[in-house]
């Protein structure tokens, strides 16, 4: 109730705005209604909102619903972008599809740690504390039981590890819990057996960066086009469209594909397209 | 009579004010119940305090071992502080000298002006570490977060222990050693007794501060959903638990962090109200 009075007081306030100071009209003007995955909302929200700032004429409206309903809502028309935060289905690839940016998960672990590479299925089971020790880690120097770091319930990074690699399987309760990015990466710099995730785009050297399934975290491996040396825990944040974009959609496109649009996507920790 | 009306207004306006303070208790106390109810409601109540899972992106809503975990880190601080604090208040106000209290003491009240992540940071740099190279586990653990929380209450025990060891009257000093006890005899076994349930309700507030506590302990729990069975366990307290997640709630989930609020208040306020009647009662 609250956020929505709080919609409504802004709503009125912007369109109250409008009539007092005229935007200027620079080539387009329109509205643009983006709807679909939760995961793609924040980014897109704050790339509008940039945009918005630059381009007053053109509002953007940007709604969740999931992944499925941004598909539809794309091949339905009642939005004017669907969005997605995965590939799109066989019976789906009629839509034209704009990669935004990538959600690369990167797993960490201690720099005095020998290992270098994990496999997907391990790190499942380490997560949900099938695998407790280094020992049964190929190439681990450390020999201790695992530190398991984990995201809060509820984080965008924590969504998309439980999707790419944990599946229909559950983070155990035991796993530790931070809810930065920051002190996941401070604990695993100090603590030999420690194992976390993070985004890609809050890598540093304090750390190191596993392999997964063989293939490096690195920038090549994220576009890679053959399936075996392509980076597995990475999934797109898609914009989709009935028809080739125009107007108002692929000028904000375009802004999203600006240096000013990368720096905004590399500032939420996402990978841009470059 | 123009002088009075000056002070009548001067009266008003600091009652306005002191009210202010209540009425913003008040508002607090309604926003999280408010908030917090319709998932306790939903939950069932009982659900919610004794459920093992909490899931709250699947709706799963159960706080147990929040509540235990709260419980375990407020007992093991007690059991680091109570004995350090009693000692040094008996000291103060009993045996030390003018230069050691005026020394001392200040020293102790300063360990209170110590932001909470200050200590969580050395917590995390020094003890969690530490814990786990030369005890076990991973560090992260109720053993840790008892010894700083118990270092965090020991200026709330130890002063407010003072307080009421300094309140007992020189009466039963004099008394005591009249009849031929020692000083120490007089202290133990007149002015400690008579100065008990103040010391009670200092051990009752520290309790509180302890269980109400939160920078410090997201940095040294571990913030694991499990009930601890071992020292060494990781633990999620209720304020944690809040102050973790509430970045990204949203819905039902930021509601659930309202009622876990609820759980919160309920006990922080049980404990108060006990501190106080022990202190009313040793009053009369």
């Amino acid at each position: 109730m609250r956020p929505a009075l709080i919609k409504v007081i802004l709503f009125i306030s912007f369109f109250s705005c409008c009539a007092v100071f005229p935007a200027p009209s620079i080539a387009q003007s329109g509205k643009l209604m983006i709807a679909g995955s939760t995961s793609v909302q924040p980014i897109a929200e704050k790339l509008a909102e940039h945009f918005m700032q630059k381009r007053p004429g053109i509002k953007i409206e940007v709604q969740g619903g999931g992944s499925s309903a941004g598909v539809q809502a794309a091949l339905s028309g009642a939005a004017d972008i669907g969005m997605s935060s995965r590939e799109l289905k066989e019976s789906e690839t009629a839509l034209k599809k704009f990669i935004v940016a990538y959600d690369a998960i990167v797993l960490i672990a201690n720099k005095s740690n020998a290992v270098e590479d994990i496999s997907r299925e391990d790190v499942k089971k380490i997560f949900a504390f099938e695998i407790t020790s280094w020992k049964n880690i190929k190439g681990s120097s450390a020999a201790g039981t695992i530190t398991v770091l984990t995201r809060e319930d509820g984080s965008g990074t924590r969504g998309a590890f439980e999707e790419l690699v944990m599946g229909t399987a559950e983070i155990a309760a035991r796993a530790l819990v931070q809810d930065s990015t920051g002190s996941i990466r401070e604990i695993v710099s100090n603590d030999i057996d420690a194992l976390g995730y993070i985004s890609f785009g809050s890598l540093n050297d304090k750390v190191k960066a596993l392999s997964v399934d063989g293939v490096k975290p690195l920038m090549q491996n994220f576009l890679a086009g053959d399936a075996a040396s392509k980076y597995k825990v990475i999934r797109p944040f898609l914009f989709l469209t009935r028809e080739p974009p125009a107007g108002a959609a692929l000028e904000f496109m375009n802004y999203i594909r600006s240096s000013e649009g990368v720096e905004i996507i590399k500032k939420e920790g996402l990978v841009p397209v470059l | 009579m123009k002088k009075i009306t000056g002070e009548t207004i001067i009266g008003k306006i600091l009652l306005m004010i002191a009210l202010s303070s209540i009425g913003a208790l008040f508002l607090i106390t309604v926003f999280i119940f408010a908030e917090g109810l319709p998932v306790i409601f939903k939950t069932g109540f009982a659900a919610f305090i004794t459920g093992m899972k909490w899931k709250p992106t699947r709706e799963i809503f159960g706080i147990l071992p929040m509540i235990a975990g709260s419980f375990a880190i407020m007992a093991g601080a007690m059991i680091v502080s109570v004995p350090f604090a009693l000692c040094c208040s008996i000291y103060l106000a009993e045996f030390a000298g003018d230069l050691m209290r005026r020394v001392v003491k200040p020293a102790i009240e300063l360990l209170a002006g110590i932001p909470s992540v200050v200590y969580g940071f050395i917590g995390v740099t020094v003890l969690v570490p530490f814990i786990k190279n030369y005890i076990g586990g991973n560090g992260f653990s109720v053993l840790g977060c008892s010894l700083v929380l118990g270092v965090m209450v020991l200026p709330t025990i130890t002063s407010i222990s003072y307080d009421a060891l300094r309140a007992v009257p020189v009466s039963y000093r004099e008394g005591a050693l009249a009849l031929g006890a020692t000083r120490w005899q007089a202290v133990k076994m007149a002015v400690v007794p008579a100065a008990s349930s103040g010391i009670i309700a200092a051990v009752i507030l520290g309790m509180g501060r302890a269980i109400g506590e939160t920078m410090a302990v997201i940095m040294i729990a571990g913030n694991s959903l499990i009930v601890p069975l071992s020292p060494l366990d990781p633990v999620r307290t209720l304020t944690s638990n809040i102050a973790l997640e509430m970045g990204y709630a949203s819905g039902s989930h930021r509601q659930a962090l309202f009622a876990t609020g609820v759980v919160l208040f309920i006990i922080i306020m049980a404990l108060n109200v006990l501190a106080s009647r022990i202190i009313n009662r040793a009053v009369k």
